[in-house]
């Protein structure tokens, strides 16, 4: 499974890992919901260093699209609903 | 996936969009390799912007850092010559600088993490640039327009990710470098200004505690003059009336 992190580039993920990371980005997405900044951090900083622990960065002239994009390291609750934009915040 | 998937969602709908804009596939194969080259060269443009930001603003904090030490040692001629009061006016200018000073040094680890960025993203747009020129010019070889179709949406699709995130990545090293423009402009104008009232303002050449520090120490020249001017008159001072007319006419010619 090719995951790309923003600002970081892709990574290929075991798919023994997506039940670890569903469960992460459900945190995240919930951290979106509620504006929690905090929560925010902590989900998104365990769930970019679960995929760069047990992922394999992608070669640089890969052109393969990603499965799941995850926000940079540095993004703020507001840059992923700047991205999410378009189609909206859909709570839940 | 929750999030991750509806972001990679996102990406993919951008990319069939600009696809089916297209009637015949293969031209968009062209028109997006030049959009490629386009966003490579600004990201390049990128990278030397945000560069240029961080310079200037190693400078200005140079310039702060010079001015805040040229504030302490005022505050040390102050409280040598028992001024207490501007001592304290020079100390706690300082700590105003010192804050601004702290503020710049977060922004400028900013502006260096995004030139970090910045640089592995044109390495990575290159390679991947490289690539999709190679695809593309077997798809084109290869295939019919129909046939092309599919092989098409998937190189595209790897590309058009890559190059969404690095459009948001000079979305925001733009806003960055304009944000910081804007700053630098205004720190600027701080130091060049000489006259401050401000705590939170940096000193310039002309300030007033430099004033006052200089009408003091101008003030205690006077006084040393004047008790030399006075040990002397008690000697004969005629030797020196003679030598000055003589020494100006050389001056003159």
């Amino acid at each position: 499974m090719i995951v790309r992190i923003m600002l970081e580039g892709q990574y290929d993920v075991p798919d023994t890992q997506l039940d670890t990371l569903n469960e992460l980005d459900r945190e995240l997405e919930h951290a979106v919901n509620t504006g929690d900044e905090t929560e925010f951090r902590t989900a998104l900083h365990q769930l970019l260093g679960r995929v760069r622990e047990a992922g394999t960065p992608l070669a640089d002239d890969s052109l393969q699209s990603s499965e799941i994009v995850l926000p940079a390291a540095d993004a703020s609750i507001d840059d992923v609903r700047e991205l999410l934009g378009e189609e909206g915040l859909v709570p839940g | 996936m929750a999030l991750g998937k509806r972001l990679s969602l996102i990406f993919k709908a951008k990319a069939s969009k600009a696809l089916d804009r297209a009637e015949d596939p293969r031209e968009t194969l062209d028109y997006s390799y030049e959009k490629q080259l386009e966003l490579l060269q600004q990201t390049r443009r990128g990278v030397a912007d945000v560069a240029t930001s961080r310079k200037r603003l190693e400078l200005q904090m140079n310039q702060l850092k010079s001015n805040s030490d040229k504030l302490e040692q005022q505050g040390r001629a102050a409280l040598a010559a028992d001024r207490e009061d501007l001592a304290r006016e020079a100390l706690s200018r300082r700590s105003g600088l010192q804050t601004q000073q702290a503020d710049l040094q977060t922004q400028y680890q900013q502006l260096q993490s995004q030139e970090q960025q910045l640089t592995v993203a044109v390495q990575r747009l290159q390679a991947k640039i490289e690539s999709f020129r190679t695809q593309k010019e077997t798809i084109k070889a290869t295939y019919t327009a129909a046939q092309a179709q599919t092989k098409i949406g998937e190189a595209f699709s790897g590309i058009s990710e890559e190059m969404s995130d690095v459009g948001l990545a000079m979305q925001r090293a733009q806003d960055k470098t304009a944000q910081m423009q804007a700053r630098a402009g205004a720190i600027d104008d701080l130091l060049a200004s000489g006259a401050l009232s401000d705590a939170s303002l940096p000193a310039g050449p002309g300030d007033d505690i430099q004033r006052q520090l200089e009408a003091m120490s101008s003030g205690s020249d006077v006084d040393r003059e004047l008790a030399r001017l006075k040990g002397q008159l008690a000697p004969a001072p005629e030797t020196r009336a003679i030598e000055g007319p003589a020494g100006q006419q050389g001056a003159k010619s």
